[in-house]
């Protein structure tokens, strides 16, 4: 009687993770449009929701106190973040959370480990391995999620930090990693070998995101997103949870295709991303940015930038991560404002990898109330640019350099650009005249249409809309 | 073993489902995107909890409840502050100015 009734308590707790997982399914799917991505959200908590409330009837729980105590910390310190990272910090946010998914994962694998190495259960050689991967998987994003947001908090330099002999000790510890992975799945009670291999593991997630500079950030933020689900998935495989295997494999499917788009949008490919193309160029500091000598630019005041925006018919707003950085957003919006009450017609041109991670424009002009039909893909505004009056750049660089165009020496050759150079006057908001986070010079700096307000963006912003104001 | 390919074949089919699902998704919503997918990878809250319900060593117990609380960190991080970021996009914007 017993047994039938906990057999079937094992269904209900089985369909529930069902429900669970298609609820993940159709939420994801309804994020794929701002009008029901709020519900889509939703729909995935309630789904996490029925997860969590069908696993507490699982016969295996003997004790719920260090679960309550468990599931209370981490629900505080959640929402707290949540209520209070500012919406400039989102990347870092991102990175953080996904570094505690992969934790997570880490650590339910070790306990597992701890309990077969105990001598209490005999592993079969499938679990072994999959708690292996998930060991080596969960520290990896563990780490180096941790780096990723130290960087992007700029705790530890943001540009690209190529530690000594890099190449050499990543492979070295990635052989070192398989091989006692694969000889503890054969002998898993060597407790030592066991830690180390959790050691190496955390050294291998700071070496793989150290090298990696500000900008090819969208990249790595959207692979360690794609590895907290495969961790997740990993999971799933050693305790035998279809439920967790689904929805790891969701996320790990979302994670691909986002860092297929950032690479897309980079015009490189991953292995070049992840081993620095840029590494050298950008450790040199001189190197091409010397060519810059004796070209001219002309700068411009933020009187005059008014006037060229009061009178122009047409003007595309064009953000980079500068604009994140001097958090300039809501001055951004006011100027738009200002110009469509002047009946100018304002959009808002956004790069696919402008910013720390993908959409990261798109989430700050939200948060300053930027109507979303105003922000514009890439592909869809390029043609617009020839017809656009005043192009403004604000705190972008690369993905404006019109040199990936034409100039097959210059390392973003072939990357798809903003046209911006198309545009009758371009106005560009920057501190100096330094190079961007690729170290390349920027040959729409020079250009004879191009304008230079120079100074922090929020400021020089704050200076137009006093100017506008008196046109 | 047969439990172990059923596992694979799931597995190998959700993350079919992952790319026709997500690949529709604009580039507007990928903040949002990696933010709420991010939280629903934090299901490992269902393993962190299996493993803290069960009563072996003090070891284990310490590693189970920072599992637990990594992973609702997670959840909880992640759900929430992907609702703040959605409910932030509008058709129009309507500050009252």
């Amino acid at each position: 009687m017993n047994e039938s009734a906990g057999g079937i308590l094992d269904v209900v707790v089985g369909l529930a993770y069902l429900v669970a997982a298609s609820l993940f399914i159709v939420g994801l799917k309804r994020l794929s449009s701002p009008r029901t991505a709020r519900r889509g959200n939703l729909l995935g908590a309630i789904g996490m929701l029925i997860a969590i409330v069908a696993t507490l009837l699982n016969q295996e729980i003997v004790s719920f106190t260090w679960i309550v105590a468990g599931i209370l910390i981490g629900s505080a310190i959640g929402l707290w973040l949540a209520k209070n990272v500012k919406m400039t910090s989102m990347p870092q946010m991102v990175a953080l959370l996904n570094g505690f998914g992969g934790g997570a994962s880490q650590l339910v694998a070790g306990d597992e480990y701890l309990r077969y190495a105990a001598g209490t259960i005999s592993p079969s050689l499938d679990v072994q391995t999959t708690i292996m991967l998930s060991v080596i998987i969960g520290a990896i994003t563990f780490s180096g999620s941790i780096i990723a947001f130290a960087k992007l908090q700029e705790w530890v330099s943001g540009k690209t930090v190529v530690l000594p002999g890099q190449r050499f000790w990543a492979f070295a510890m990635f052989m070192v990693m398989l091989g006692i992975g694969g000889w503890l799945v054969i002998q898993p009670a060597d407790m030592t070998l066991y830690i180390a291999l959790n050691a190496i593991a955390l050294v291998m997630g700071i070496f793989f995101v150290m090298p990696i500079g500000g900008a090819d950030m969208p990249v790595v933020i959207s692979l360690l997103n794609s590895y907290s689900g495969l961790a997740a998935a990993m999971t799933g495989f050693v305790l035998k949870n279809n439920g967790l295997i689904i929805s790891g494999a969701l996320v790990g499917a979302s994670g691909i295709i986002l860092t297929k788009i950032m690479c897309d949008a980079m015009n490189r490919s991953l292995p070049n991303v992840l081993f620095g193309a840029f590494a050298g160029k950008t450790m040199g500091g001189g190197g091409p940015a010397a060519s810059a000598e004796g070209k001219t630019y002309r700068s411009v005041g933020p009187q005059d930038a008014a006037l060229l925006l009061a009178y122009a018919r047409k003007v595309i707003f064009v953000p980079g991560y500068g604009l994140a950085v001097s958090q300039a957003q809501h001055q951004v919006r006011e100027i738009g404002e200002m110009l469509q009450a002047r009946g100018i017609d304002v959009s808002y041109a956004i790069h696919p990898v402008a910013g720390r991670m993908p959409g990261h424009m798109n989430v700050l002009l939200a948060e300053a109330n930027v109507p979303y039909p105003q922000l514009i893909e890439m592909d869809q505004i390029n043609q617009d640019f020839e017809h656009t009056d005043v192009a403004v750049v604000i705190g972008a660089n690369d993905v404006v350099n019109p040199a990936a165009r034409h100039d097959k020496s210059s390392p973003i050759y072939g990357m798809p650009i903003l046209d911006v150079d198309k545009a009758r006057t371009v106005v560009v908001l920057k501190r100096s005249m330094a190079t961007g986070f690729a170290g390349i010079d920027n040959e729409l700096f020079y250009d004879e249409k191009t304008r230079m307000l120079f100074g922090d963006a929020r400021k020089s912003l704050l200076a137009v809309i006093q100017e506008l104001k008196n046109v | 073993m047969e439990g172990l390919l059923v596992s694979l074949y799931v597995f190998v089919l959700a993350i079919f489902v992952g790319f026709e699902v997500i690949s529709k998704v604009p580039q507007m919503l990928h903040t949002p995107l990696m933010s709420g997918s991010n939280a629903i990878s934090g299901i490992t809250i269902v393993g962190a909890v299996v493993v803290a319900g069960r009563v072996e060593s003090p070891v284990s117990t310490v590693l189970a409840v920072v599992a637990v609380a990594f992973a609702m960190i997670n959840v909880v991080g992640g759900f929430m502050v992907t609702d703040r970021m959605l409910q932030m996009f509008k058709a129009r914007g309507d500050t009252s100015k």
